[in-house]
């Protein structure tokens, strides 16, 4: 269960390359878990600003009005060769932070959408959102209480999957469950036609 | 009584101090997972302290910038306007990746698979 965080802050040399993937989803439902779990370091965060209605900020001088908030983002990092690292952000679904990270999908590989079986609708306005940008996406329901799941067909029906969006149960606190639900993900990426979908995003 | 702060946010430096009063990164190709190395010695006297803070820290090898900023304990959007500032000066220098103008390849994408596969 869980990884070893090596220590190591730097990044190996050889390292050239790196993906993101943004790990979205309510309030709760263990994107911070799932994300330290396959994150080689210390879990991080940093912070971006942003207006009330969600715009992310990068006017400094706005930084210090009433109309401005940061937003804590978890990260991690996994080294996957010897030139290529991925960096899992954990995102915020909220309707509110949408904005938020629209911007940061920018450039990203895909994201994975955390949900919990018991507020499934939590994860309905991300997906959608997530279809309208084009950017690849998979679903992973975290059963961490180990509660009864609903069959994979029901779940597909409840958030209206297209057939090759990749939709698997994981723990967010098993290292094997959490890479094959990023695994699903990437293959999904790698069988979709539309490898650039993320510049539109 | 309240708890303790791990910060006092009342001392904290007013971000626009750091930046120069700037708002903007003088490049705007610097994405969160932007790779960034230090490349030569600065002179300490020229550089203000938040700006060898990032040297120092960026000297014992390479980090994005959203890490830069975690050890930092500085807004991502306030770490973009200093690391472009000391790439501009030629103290720092970005890792060139194409991809992240014209999206992932498959070679890229199928190295990231196997690298995932060896995790399970």
């Amino acid at each position: 269960m869980g990884s070893e965080p090596s220590g190591e802050v730097y990044l190996p040399d050889s390292v050239r390359t790196a993906v993101k993937v943004l790990v979205v989803g309510p309030f709760a439902v263990g994107k911070s878990t799932f994300v330290n779990t396959l994150s080689e370091i210390e879990p991080l965060h940093t912070e971006e600003t942003m207006t009330r209605d969600g715009a992310v900020v990068d006017d400094l001088h706005g930084i210090t009005d009433k109309t401005t908030t940061t937003v804590a983002l978890d990260f991690g990092r996994r080294t996957l060769s010897d030139r290529v690292v991925l960096y899992m952000f954990g995102t915020p679904g909220q309707q509110r932070f949408l904005s938020m990270w629209e911007d940061l999908a920018h450039g990203a590989l895909g994201a994975l959408v955390l949900a919990d079986v018991a507020r499934l609708e939590e994860s309905f306005d991300v997906i959608s959102v997530l279809e309208e940008r084009g950017l690849p996406y998979g679903v992973a329901i975290n059963d961490f209480n180990s509660v009864d799941i609903p069959s994979h067909e029901e779940l597909r029906e409840a958030f209206d999957l297209l057939p090759e969006i990749p939709l698997v149960t994981c723990d967010a606190r098993d290292r094997s469950a959490t890479a094959r639900a990023m695994i699903s993900l990437v293959e999904h990426v790698l069988a979709s036609p539309l490898q650039h979908a993320q510049e539109s995003a | 009584m309240s708890p303790p702060r791990r910060r006092d946010r009342e001392s904290l430096v007013r971000p626009y101090l750091i930046t120069g009063g700037r708002a903007h990164p003088t490049r705007n190709t610097l994405d969160l997972t932007t790779l960034i190395q230090a490349t030569r010695h600065a002179d300490p006297a020229l550089l203000s302290p938040e700006q060898r803070r990032t040297l120092r820290l960026c000297s014992g090898g390479s980090l994005s910038i959203a890490e830069i900023a975690a050890h930092l304990e500085l807004p991502a959007s306030v770490t973009r306007v200093l690391v472009a500032d000391l790439v501009d000066q030629g103290h720092l220098a970005t890792l060139s990746t194409e991809w992240q103008q014209h999206g992932p390849d498959r070679e890229l994408l199928q190295e990231v698979l196997d690298g995932l596969r060896a995790l399970r």
